[in-house]
């Protein structure tokens, strides 16, 4: 099928500010978004840069605003998409070059949550520490996180406020958080218990509906801020 | 900083930017309702004076859009509350979103006739 594709592209060492340029490119309709994109870059324009790894939605390289909502490039189908494809980088961080944003501040808020596990006493007589099937489901969604970054880069706070600690950031500090083996549970919510954290939320949904994983991301900040305020 | 056209949201979104901006609308009203009370200040003939302005037609369908906004950022403010406080919820935001949307109708579209009446009564 002929597919219409506009792109916000920028070169910071050409362009003074963003533009946009169009493509015609034919495809299948079962195709990825990222199949035009890799048709556009390797037979008409090879100076359009963008992130991509493992094409196949486990990676979360190549999250980008496709008409308008966040996506993996590499999960969304050009039948879904249509016919008309208008493709951005995503909002709220620093273009790099055409479809590549400057994730720093993201990391930097994954960072601060400490995602790894938090305990020092010894495994239990030498063996794994085991949990229950029902210990493991409280957490179980928020282990789903790729890191793509379409549900921080989604959100009105992230766009304006650039401290916001970001959903997922806090999806991943609920991964520890509800895990019966972690023991620095404390520690994460004191994190998130700042104006900057999980109080930012302004509960907009915008993140739950971007997620490629289907992680119900507004629920689980919304857990953590009942965790902070029954417990404190 | 933004850049390129505006994110499409979805019910979500549209429920928190029309919850800032008749918040906003709101605040707007209080900052002129206490300057206009300062008139008192300056005795009862100034204050009525200023009464006049506010009974003119324009004021008064301003008023419709001061009702309108206190409607929807309290019943809006109600399905954030439940939000917060019932998982269950957040699963069904957007049947929540249409729920505010039909009660703000049901509350508003009375009121706002009774309030173009009375202004060009």
């Amino acid at each position: 099928m002929r597919v219409d594709v506009r792109i916000l592209r920028y070169n910071p060492e050409v362009d003074t500010k963003p533009h946009y340029e169009n493509y015609v490119v034919d495809q299948e309709p079962t195709d990825k978004v990222l199949d035009v994109l890799n048709t556009i870059k390797w037979y008409q324009d090879g100076t359009l840069s963008y992130r991509r790894s493992c094409a196949h939605g486990v990676c979360g390289s190549d999250a980008m605003r496709i008409n308008g909502r966040n996506a993996l490039a590499c999960k969304l189908l050009v039948q879904d998409a249509g016919s008309s494809i208008t493709i951005e980088p995503l909002l709220g961080f620093d273009v790099v070059k055409d479809l590549i944003v400057d994730m720093e501040d993201f990391w930097d808020g994954y960072k601060s949550i400490q995602p790894f596990l938090i305990n020092n006493d010894p495994p239990p007589s030498g063996r794994e520490r085991i949990q229950t099937p029902e210990e493991r489901e409280i957490f179980d969604d928020t282990t789903k996180c790729i890191m793509c970054a379409a549900c921080t880069t989604a959100c009105p706070i992230t766009w304006t406020n650039p401290d916001f600690i970001g959903p997922a950031a806090i999806v991943n500090a609920h991964r520890f958080i509800y895990d019966s083996r972690d023991k620095g549970g404390e520690e994460r919510l004191e994190i998130l218990n700042d104006r900057n954290g999980v109080w930012r939320c302004r509960t907009v949904f915008n993140c739950t509906d971007a997620c490629p994983r289907g992680i119900k991301v507004t629920r689980a900040i919304e857990q953590v801020k009942r965790t902070l305020l029954y417990n404190s | 900083m933004t850049i390129g056209n505006i994110y499409r949201g979805r019910e979500g979104m549209v429920s928190w930017a029309l919850h800032r901006i008749t918040g906003l609308g709101v605040l707007l009203f209080l900052l002129i309702h206490i300057a206009d009370i300062y008139i008192v200040r300056y005795g009862a003939e100034a204050f009525d004076d200023l009464l006049i302005i506010y009974k003119g037609l324009p004021f008064r369908i301003l008023e419709i859009g001061l009702v309108a906004s206190v409607y929807f950022h309290a019943i809006n403010g109600l399905r954030v509350i439940i939000i917060d406080f019932w998982d269950g919820a957040v699963d069904r935001q957007r049947e929540l979103f249409w729920a505010v949307v039909v009660l703000f109708t049901v509350m508003f579209v009375p009121t706002a006739i009774l309030m173009l009446i009375a202004a060009f009564d």
